[in-house]
């Protein structure tokens, strides 16, 4: 392998994640940190580590010219950029590349071509994928705009191309709201992104979220399954399951063909997600977007598959070839990650920055606790609010639902709201038990205080 | 006149503008009443407005823009 020495411009549970699996390879890792982090466990972990300045991610970890110098001062050959951050920056791609690293994750082609969400739905179309009825590409006159709402019939999103992650989306239920709302996205998405264009697209209610993981080397791509991601808060993922038990066995094949179609089409290098919305209803499946990185609920297609995908997308960025064949990918049993955030959801989730006073991690076969924290770590209020992802693995979904209340009731951490309270509800939940959610069902449980969480 | 604090709900970055194009909350010498907001607690990528829980005139801003901020940490001065 080309690698010798990582250099993981990240932090948090992801960056403890990629030093473990770069260890294991025998890499020497170099881990960059904001002053924040300087006592993180990523930190502790790595070989070495870099300050690559002060705790706003603008000034560290978004920072591009302060990384790739660390990166570079720290001799390092390859930089993994982890999720959000940097991790879909074409332009940083670029620079590390420039520097004469090695980016552990796409090219900067593909992160441009599918970062747009024009060219993407563009790109899906060419491959044969299904996508969401809506306007073939950028919508600039209004008079056009109308037209193709008039068509689509109401409720239509108005979407922003460089929008993504969630934002940049408008859901409009009339005309005259379509036309009151249609500049105000447009402003919106120049300030919000630099670029003002907008597409539209029907909204497919009481849709699921199922994502298809693959895995290219440039030339071959292999796809790992789907995940159901369809429990969300604000358009954030709570909980993520694997595989997607609301699949028929043809669906399946089907869409996880589409998925392989169309990284092919790209060439693909690394480990990448398709999106995609499936109606329960008429079994139709439609591509909405790519995400070219390893994703935070990585870990479900792992325990169902047993392959190390952090491992794998280390070792295709070092030359390697897929040594994978699609047969030799294959399902066993269900798993489920729940993300524990630092949130009070007694209090409509505020944020809950403090001190980890005390520490019981969840064990046992078949349980996996994914975190950076330790007794006496105090969460920083600079970044996002995942405290760590507790995931559980077992033959049928009954018994990983079994498994996860009692690892939930196992985990315990003193001195921080948490959202634990909310999956130990979730998975006592008749319809998260019957599995017959969509993406819109939390927020509507939510509002009826259904659980009544505390 | 006796001089008083806002404090910051939150630990986090603090904003006096609602976004980056857009004028300041308020400014010194200008008059603030209870519930109107002073600026924005960044914390954990949630922006939470600071509310004056006070009415009076505003003498001062004790930090920055974008500056870090603890919990607690008085961010305007209040003369009442």
């Amino acid at each position: 392998m080309k690698i010798r020495t990582l250099f993981i411009a990240n932090r948090g549970e992801i960056a403890v994640r990629i030093i473990r699996a770069a260890q294991e390879l025998g890499l020497r890792t170099v881990q960059a940190y904001s002053t924040a982090d300087k006592d993180s466990l990523a930190v502790r972990l790595a070989d070495e580590a870099i300050d690559i300045g002060p705790a706003q991610a603008a000034k560290s970890y978004l920072n591009i010219p302060a990384i790739i110098a660390a990166a570079s001062r720290s001799g390092a050959d390859a930089v993994h950029p982890g999720y959000g951050f940097l991790a879909e920056n074409a332009d940083f791609a670029d620079a590390v590349e420039e520097a004469g690293l090695i980016f552990v994750g796409p090219t900067a082609r593909a992160i441009r071509l599918m970062g747009d969400k024009v060219a993407a739905r563009s790109a899906a179309v060419a491959a044969g994928v299904p996508v969401v009825p809506g306007s073939d590409g950028r919508v600039d006159d209004s008079a056009t705009a109308r037209d193709i709402a008039a068509r689509l019939g109401f409720p239509v999103m108005i979407k922003a191309a460089a929008g993504g992650g969630g934002r940049g989306i408008r859901v409009v239920a009339d005309m005259e709201a379509f036309e009151r709302q249609m500049p105000q996205a447009r402003a919106e998405a120049l300030a919000a992104f630099g670029d003002g264009g907008l597409f539209i697209e029907k909204l497919v209610e009481r849709a699921r979220h199922i994502e298809v993981q693959v895995l290219g080397d440039g030339d071959d791509v292999i796809h790992c399954f789907e995940r159901d991601c369809s429990l969300q808060r604000r358009r954030q993922k709570v909980w993520e399951e694997a595989p997607a038990v609301a699949l028929p066995a043809q669906v399946r094949e089907a869409l996880c063909a589409s998925a392989v179609a169309l990284a092919r089409a790209v060439r693909y290098r690394g480990a990448g997600t398709l999106e995609y919305l499936y109606d329960d209803a008429t079994q139709a499946f439609y591509f909405i977007e790519m995400n070219t990185r390893i994703q935070v609920e990585h870990p479900v297609t792992e325990m169902i598959t047993g392959l190390d995908l952090v491992r794998l997308m280390i070792q295709i960025a070092g030359g390697e070839r897929l040594s994978l064949r699609q047969d030799e990918i294959r399902v066993r049993g269900h798993s489920i990650e729940v993300r524990i955030n630092a949130e009070d959801p007694a209090n409509n989730f505020l944020p809950f920055p403090g001190k980890i006073e005390t520490l019981m991690t969840p064990g046992g076969h078949g349980v996996r606790f994914d975190t950076m924290l330790f007794a006496g770590y105090q969460v920083s209020p600079f970044y996002d609010s995942l405290l760590g992802k507790l995931i559980v693995w077992d033959e049928t979904r009954g018994r990983a639902l079994a498994r996860l209340t009692r690892a939930l009731r196992e985990l315990e951490i003193g001195g921080c709201k948490t959202t634990k309270s909310l999956h130990l509800a979730l998975a006592d939940d008749p319809e998260v038990r019957a599995a017959t959610y969509d993406t819109r069902w939390l927020e509507r449980r939510l509002e009826q205080n259904a659980f009544r969480l505390t | 006149m006796a001089q008083t604090n806002i404090l910051s709900p939150l630990p986090g970055t603090y904003y006096r503008r609602p976004a980056p194009d857009q004028p300041a909350y308020k400014d010194v010498g200008d008059q603030v009443a209870v519930g109107e907001v002073v600026g924005l607690i960044e914390v954990m990528k949630s922006f939470i407005e600071v509310k004056s829980e006070l009415g009076g005139k505003i003498v001062a801003f004790l930090i920055e823009n974008e500056d870090p901020v603890m919990a607690g940490q008085p961010i305007v001065a209040i003369e009442s």
